[in-house]
């Protein structure tokens, strides 16, 4: 177990170097010159040559990824072009900040929600509760949320005024409860999907019917038998729920207005400010495979029954 | 009389592949949900293939003295800021989902995915270590983000590219039919389509190099591609199948939100992602009195939208209860 965490922890860097290879292949495909873009309107010809030598653009591409990759190690994403006199970093760190607070909210949405509601559902199978169930969260899933934001703002902005129609005040505010639900709920459609079907093979399994015979009070079963059992396989699902959510929010972050890293990138795309993008989406599949690593490691630690390779 | 009776068994003999087909089939038509929603799939891809027939009005016919109606006679599901009728651009927004759903499964899943996960599967070594771990790095990224990376650094080449070939061939509008929107898209979505559909494929493929039959057709001298071809791939033809009715829906979602940012398709050409952009999106100078004022505007792309993927994952769930019985 020890050799795949070690394996698993060597493997990393170099999937994140690969990603970063990938990223950066795309970044010099991007239109525009460089050197012309942070120049702005006083690009002469003059002065854009001397801006390349500067920028380092007329080396060869080994070695401007070598150079790249030596800075994001150090947190160095290099600078902006449109925002001139800022790094990348100063532009996107606070809104991929935002971003995360608003996912981590949505993950909360989803598990609260998700996991007692899927467990209720195998509870319940064979009576009408169970397919319902089932079928009110596939439709909910099947939803786009660009279905769900707009009429939730409709309802709760426009019509009630309960809060503001646009905008981020931070985690515990109440305006962080629209958008976290909208994009929680499919994630908690999902988990409902999972904690379903393995409470359902856990409760066939042979030391629920031992402990259920010996008399052994419903409540302790059901939590320390089933429930707790039936939450290993969710572990695995968690990492592609979070993939899938991270997507989910950029375009709710579009639609309520919060300055987060989804409308920074598109913004980033509209203004050809291509070191925030690629940018963006490195930093994202950095914090993607951290988070299913953390997962997969958490999986053996949890499970004493998982030998891996 | 003994003649008679060897046609009979070799007629036995031959009827399980097509029984198998058949029932699956009949198995799938007690689903009654499963099968309603794939009627109802067939409908909407219908419209969109003869939308050119169905429509009632040009697609981009402007007329700035009708704009913002409720439905009509005239216009059935009303117009929207320019007057455009709704009806009409909802045809031709299906067609933009069916063409680019069905060219990205064609080309990403079944091409790519199939043949790739057929040859990491079949030849293991390093071809397969190679593709894994290409699959992984490709993987790493979230979906969306990496679909509008390739959007963006990959459109202006397109079109560059696009209009050389006008200039040079003489042909024109290129561009301007929205064959490069296509293109576009579907090379974005392609790390969404083969990665998923490469490793299910290569994972029965691994189990089914070892199968007898197919030691037996190597032992025969059979030619590799016959073998992975003709021996191998009919046995992966059922996850396939329930895969890519699963992968539908997220392609055509996809698709959808990349038009939605005002990446995939670009006006005039009208798919259902630019249209629900055009009222809920964030630029456009009112777009917020739209969506105040006529949010009923929303109502007709996004009921498409919603029972596309809806029937998708319906469809799905059944073929996968259907074709994969030992699964559940």
């Amino acid at each position: 177990m020890l050799e795949y965490i070690l394996r698993r922890l060597l493997w990393t860097p170099i999937l994140l170097a690969l990603a970063a290879f990938f990223v950066f292949m795309m970044g010099t495909c991007a239109p525009g010159d460089p050197a012309e873009l942070t120049l702005g309107q006083f690009a002469t010809p003059d002065l854009v040559a001397k801006q390349r030598i500067r920028l380092g653009l007329d080396d060869p591409f080994p070695i401007r990824y070598i150079r790249y990759i030596g800075g994001v190690v150090k947190g160095d994403f290099g600078d902006s072009y449109h925002f001139t006199g800022k790094t990348v970093l100063e532009v996107i760190g606070p809104k991929l900040w935002v971003s995360v607070q608003l996912n981590i909210a949505a993950l909360l949405v989803a598990t609260i929600v998700g996991l007692p509601l899927g467990f209720y559902a195998a509870k319940r199978q064979g009576t009408a509760t169970d397919p319902l169930i089932v079928i009110v969260m596939l439709i909910l899933f099947a939803v786009p949320v660009f279905f769900t934001a707009p009429f939730l703002i409709l309802f709760f902005a426009v019509k009630l005024h309960w809060v503001d129609a646009a905008g981020w005040n931070g985690f515990f505010s109440i305006q962080t409860i629209l958008p976290a639900m909208t994009l929680g709920i499919p994630g908690a459609a999902i988990f409902v999907r999972h904690m379903r079907a393995s409470t359902l093979e856990v409760i066939g399994q042979e030391y629920v019917r031992t402990a259920q015979a010996k008399g052994m009070p419903n409540m302790v079963v059901n939590y320390r038998h089933i429930a707790r059992n039936a939450l290993l396989p969710i572990l695995t699902i968690m990492g592609f729920t979070i993939a899938g959510m991270f997507g989910g929010s950029l375009i709710i972050e579009l639609i309520y207005g919060i300055p987060g890293a989804g409308r920074a990138s598109l913004d980033a795309v509209f203004q050809r400010d291509f070191p925030i993008l690629t940018a963006l989406v490195l930093l994202s599949a950095v914090m993607l495979v951290l988070a299913n690593l953390i997962i997969d490691i958490a999986y053996t630690i949890v499970d004493p029954r998982i030998k891996l390779r | 009389m003994t003649e008679i009776s060897v046609s009979d068994s070799s007629q036995t003999e031959l009827s399980p592949p097509r029984g198998h087909w058949r029932s699956i089939w009949a198995r799938f038509r007690k689903r009654r949900l499963a099968f309603i929603s794939l009627i109802i799939i067939a409908f909407i891809y219908l419209l969109g293939i003869f939308a050119p027939v169905l429509q009632t009005h040009d697609y981009r016919e402007i007329d700035l003295y009708r704009t913002q109606l409720g439905p009509s006679a005239e216009n059935w599901f009303g117009t929207d800021r320019a007057g455009r009728d709704l009806f009409t651009r909802v045809l031709w927004g299906i067609q933009t989902t069916v063409i680019i759903t069905v060219t990205t499964f064609i080309t990403g899943s079944l091409f790519l995915g199939v043949t790739i996960g057929l040859m990491a599967g079949y030849f293991r070594g390093w071809i397969d270590a190679i593709i894994m771990r290409v699959g992984e790095v490709v993987s790493a990224f979230p979906d969306i983000l990496l679909i509008i990376l390739l959007a963006a650094t990959l459109r202006p080449r397109f079109v560059e590219f696009a209009r050389d070939l006008e200039d040079s061939t003489g042909i024109s509008g290129i561009v301007s039919s929205g064959v490069v929107d296509y293109l576009v898209i579907g090379f974005a979505l392609l790390p969404l389509s083969w990665f998923g559909m490469m490793r299910l494929v290569r994972g029965q493929v691994l189990v089914l190099r070892e199968a007898e039959y197919v030691e037996a057709a190597r032992a025969m001298g059979t030619s590799t591609p016959r073998i992975l071809f003709r021996h191998i791939l009919p046995n992966v033809v059922s996850p396939i199948i329930v895969s890519v009715s699963f992968g539908i829906g997220a392609i055509a979602l996809s698709e959808i939100v990349l038009s939605f940012f005002g990446l995939g398709v670009q006006p005039p050409r009208p798919s259902l992602g630019l249209m629900i952009g055009e009222v809920v999106s964030r630029t456009g100078a009112g777009s917020h009195n739209i969506i105040r004022d006529h949010p009923e505007q929303l109502l007709a792309p996004i009921i498409v939208v919603w029972l596309l993927i809806f029937c998708w994952n319906i469809v799905g769930d059944a073929l996968n209860d259907v074709m994969n019985p030992r699964a559940r």
